[in-house]
């Protein structure tokens, strides 16, 4: 018996993985990604003349189960129009059997690597525009489950959007819940088997804890991840408006919800918040000082 | 609360308070409930132009700018009035005022006055 070279094996199995596109509208430009139950390829959608992204399940995963959690995130991204999450135009299914979904190919950088090189406050506004999809998800019932800095795009005009609603679940979905997630971003009682729209504050509070490494955080910034992804999610935020309001509170220089300040800390961050008109009353006093003492000479 | 207004009512007090800080130098605390009213109206006339401005031109900079420059003029023009025995302040009086001017600026061009109009539109 002939074994096969590693690169025929490679090529065969590839092939055997490439989407068969007969008899639809798309074009194979190329993989570009691959997760646990399929892959992603650019495609071109010849009736339009656009690029899209098409995510196919992997001919190993044709199983009922499979195709069922892909038609429930189709589903489920049918009914979440929102600017912040990847609209999807298609769904069906190929001559292979195999089941797609033709979403938005976005362009732009993933949060973790965009998180490298930009500055604290843009994080936070980016953060911000995080909670917004999530928000309108929840309103909707709809519960991510697997945010994390990977599934979240920063486009090219400063667009955020969340992206991987494959594990995405209504609230009122009966039956225990298959543990699926990524570790450090998934609530404990996600682990346990069940979950919430708290769950999903749980992995927003890890993100910002992503997004803020290091000794130097601002212990206001620091409590609101903390809050956010506390263990007990009775203690979390209440709903994600609260936490991107306490984010935007922030960020204009106002006292939060998550963190009681002391005094000095409130003066300090008025301080930092009004430096011209804290700089116009500084040189006030002084002038006023110098004037009195010069007076008395 | 329109910026004039607003100017107005923080020229006033700060007027006051300005005004107050003469009780700090002796030779002049015996006038100073003339003085106290010297600078309430000098910050309500400042206040008044520097809201008047901050209406007209929406610049934090040139909001300070032209404070200290209306404080300085008003500051200027008290100051040469002198006091009861000949002695004119200049400095004491300038300085001071026309940093009072540049707050008052600062004040207007920061003071948003849709929150008002949005407060009275939402119970309205």
């Amino acid at each position: 018996m002939e074994w096969l070279p590693d690169d025929v094996v490679g090529h065969l199995s590839k092939m055997i993985d490439t989407p068969d596109l007969t008899g639809t509208k798309y074009e194979l430009i190329e993989e570009i990604g691959r997760g646990g139950m399929g892959a992603v390829y650019l495609v071109r959608d010849s009736h339009l003349d656009r690029v899209v992204a098409l995510k196919v399940l992997d001919s190993a995963e044709t199983d009922e189960f499979a195709t069922a959690r892909m038609l429930m995130e189709a589903k489920i991204l049918a009914a979440l129009e929102h600017p912040g999450i990847v609209p999807i135009h298609d769904a069906g299914t190929l001559a292979d059997g195999r089941f797609y979904c033709a979403m938005k190919f976005v362009k732009g950088t993933r949060l973790d690597r965009y998180a490298a090189s930009a500055a604290r406050s843009d994080l936070l506004r980016v953060f911000t525009r995080i909670c917004e999809p999530v928000a309108f998800a929840h309103v909707q019932h709809v519960v991510h489950c697997d945010l994390k800095p990977e599934n979240i795009m920063v486009g090219e005009f400063g667009e955020v959007l969340v992206l991987d609603w494959g594990i995405a679940r209504y609230e009122a979905e009966p039956g225990g819940l298959s543990i699926a997630g990524t570790r450090g971003y998934m609530a404990p009682e996600q682990i346990r088997g069940t979950f919430e729209a708290r769950s999903d504050i749980y992995a927003l509070g890890r993100i910002l804890n992503f997004l803020m490494p290091g000794s130097n955080v601002p212990k206001a910034l620091r409590a609101i991840a903390t809050k956010a992804a506390n263990s007990d999610p009775g203690l979390r935020y209440a709903s994600v408006p609260e936490v991107s309001a306490d984010i935007a509170r922030f960020l204009d220089g106002q006292p939060i919800s998550a963190y009681e300040e002391s005094l000095a800390e409130r003066a300090a961050r008025w301080i930092a918040h009004h430096k011209t008109l804290s700089a116009l009353l500084l040189t006030y006093i002084l002038v006023r000082t110098g004037i009195f003492f010069a007076i008395r000479r | 609360m329109n910026k004039p207004v607003y100017g107005l009512i923080l020229g006033g007090i700060l007027g006051i308070f300005d005004g107050l800080t003469a009780w700090f130098t002796p030779e002049v605390r015996a006038g100073i409930i003339g003085i106290v009213i010297g600078s309430t109206f000098k910050g309500v006339i400042a206040g008044v132009c520097i809201g008047y401005f901050a209406k007209k031109v929406n610049s934090l900079p040139l909001g300070i700018l032209f404070g200290l420059a209306v404080g300085t003029f008003l500051a200027f023009l008290i100051a040469r009035m002198g006091t009861e025995n000949g002695n004119h302040y200049y400095f004491a009086i300038m300085l001071p005022g026309s940093l009072v001017g540049a707050i008052v600026g600062y004040a207007t061009q920061k003071h948003d006055v849709k929150m008002g109009k949005r407060a009275v539109s939402s119970v309205g």
